[in-house]
């Protein structure tokens, strides 16, 4: 293998068809099982910049464990238990109107970037027809008010980028809703 | 607490692309209500982002990556195999890790309720495919070669030849969705999703190479596909740190 084949792919739209390969007897379709007593279901609409549902969208979550462990070789801090079975990705498609939906637990908290601990928060990214390469946003929960408003991350934001990230209660589980452009427009990352 | 550090930049999609294209990309007709407007906001690479997905361990069914042989006979078309490395940006190849296709058939046709192409479904192919890398990284798929299909962008616009890739690398920034495309294709220069790649030596990097050697005799086509890994870059240019 010479040099120049070390250089990156680059992206690509996953385009209107994902849901054939992405979305048939997926990988995380739920993240917990629905009879975990810490279950909480997330749903949101992804909505484009006129407002309209995005129907052929994918979403995807990546997650520590309620105890705020990553299920990956990277987060060596053993004194924090892993969980059998706890992989930390979700994947939910758009199909139903723009709707997706997650079953999930709140992550524990993971340190940041000076090592203080995050406010817990699940790392959201977006694939549809029409996005080059994923989008990269972050979730963080409404009733952490504490934790939020000391994160190394949400506390940098505006007020009204920090209202895109926090998910609100509703019907006894979080709506989130990510606006791709215009008004509302969820603040997306670059990583 | 949380008064060291620095406050987030926000920076232009255009700064930090890497090899990626932009979410604006005005030929693109899908992209112009989904292009974020605002800057984005470079984050930090906390546990969060410098840890991703493993599925080195999922139970795969023995034909997931064989799409010739997922249904009672055969599917129409040019039996091809695809393989290739999945490798890190620092060259490393990444063992079991899921690796995802999906494609129209040899037609041009995806089973798919949204794709109204008048080309003919085929009862033997769904176009859906799955494997994990093993230790050296590589992959291997055997499949049809998809047909060329239009599409409504613009005026006569059509599709090359494509399998999309779907793979994980070792931290959330290498996630990538890439289309693998075929040696020579005649609709290259027409395709604005192929030419949203700026640098034309990173276009030819989505290109599958045709090998002999990989060629199976009385039976298959080979083509390989190596996949590096790292394309975004998300250190703006006016930051001077490493290169």
């Amino acid at each position: 293998m010479t040099d120049s084949d070390l250089l990156p792919v680059p992206s690509q739209t996953s385009g209107p068809f994902l849901s054939i390969g992405l979305l048939r007897d997926h990988v995380g379709a739920s993240v917990v099982s629905e009879d975990d007593p810490r279950a909480i279901r997330v749903r949101g609409r992804l909505l484009d910049g006129n407002g309209d549902p995005v129907p052929d969208g994918l979403v995807e979550i990546w997650q520590a464990n309620a105890a705020g462990r990553y299920a990956h070789a990277e987060d060596t801090r053993a004194d924090i238990p892993l969980e059998d079975g706890f992989r930390g990705f979700g994947r939910s498609g758009t199909v139903d109107d723009g709707w997706f939906e997650f079953v999930t637990v709140k992550p524990g908290r993971v340190p940041g970037p000076d090592e203080e601990l995050q406010a817990p928060h699940l790392v959201v990214l977006v694939f549809a027809r029409g996005l080059l390469k994923q989008l990269v946003t972050r979730l963080y929960f409404p009733d952490e008010s504490e934790a939020n408003a000391t994160d190394p991350i949400l506390s940098e934001l505006d007020e009204a980028e920090r209202a895109t990230l926090i998910a609100r209660a509703e019907d006894g589980g979080l709506r989130f809703d990510i606006r791709l452009q215009g008004e509302g427009e969820t603040t997306f990352f670059a990583v | 607490m949380g008064l060291k550090h620095s406050s987030l930049s926000r920076v232009r999609d255009e700064d930090v692309l890497g090899v990626d294209p932009p979410y604006d990309h005005h030929e693109y007709v899908g992209t112009r209500l989904r292009h974020p407007k605002q800057p984005l906001v470079l984050l930090p690479h906390t546990l969060s982002e410098r840890t991703a997905p493993v599925y080195g361990d999922l139970a795969l069914g023995e034909l997931d990556n064989d799409l010739t042989r997922q249904h009672a006979d055969e599917p129409l078309g040019e039996r091809i195999s695809v393989s290739g490395r999945l490798l890190g940006s620092d060259g490393r190849p990444i063992p079991g890790q899921l690796v995802e296709i999906w494609q129209a058939n040899a037609a041009g046709r995806y089973r798919h309720a949204v794709d109204t192409h008048p080309a003919p479904l085929d009862p033997n192919f769904t176009g859906a495919g799955r494997c994990l890398t093993d230790e050296k990284g590589e992959y291997r798929f055997v499949t049809v070669k998809p047909g060329a299909y239009p599409w409504k962008n613009h005026e006569n616009a059509w599709r090359p030849a494509h399998i999309h890739f779907s793979v994980f690398g070792r931290a959330i920034p290498d996630r990538l969705v890439t289309q693998m495309y075929f040696p020579g294709d005649p609709l290259f220069p027409f395709d604005p999703i192929f030419n949203s790649v700026r640098d034309e030596q990173a276009r030819e990097r989505m290109i599958s190479s045709f090998e002999l050697d990989l060629t199976q005799a009385e039976w298959s086509l080979g083509f390989r596909f190596d996949i590096v890994l790292g394309g975004r870059s998300a250190t703006p240019l006016e930051e001077p740190h490493h290169d």
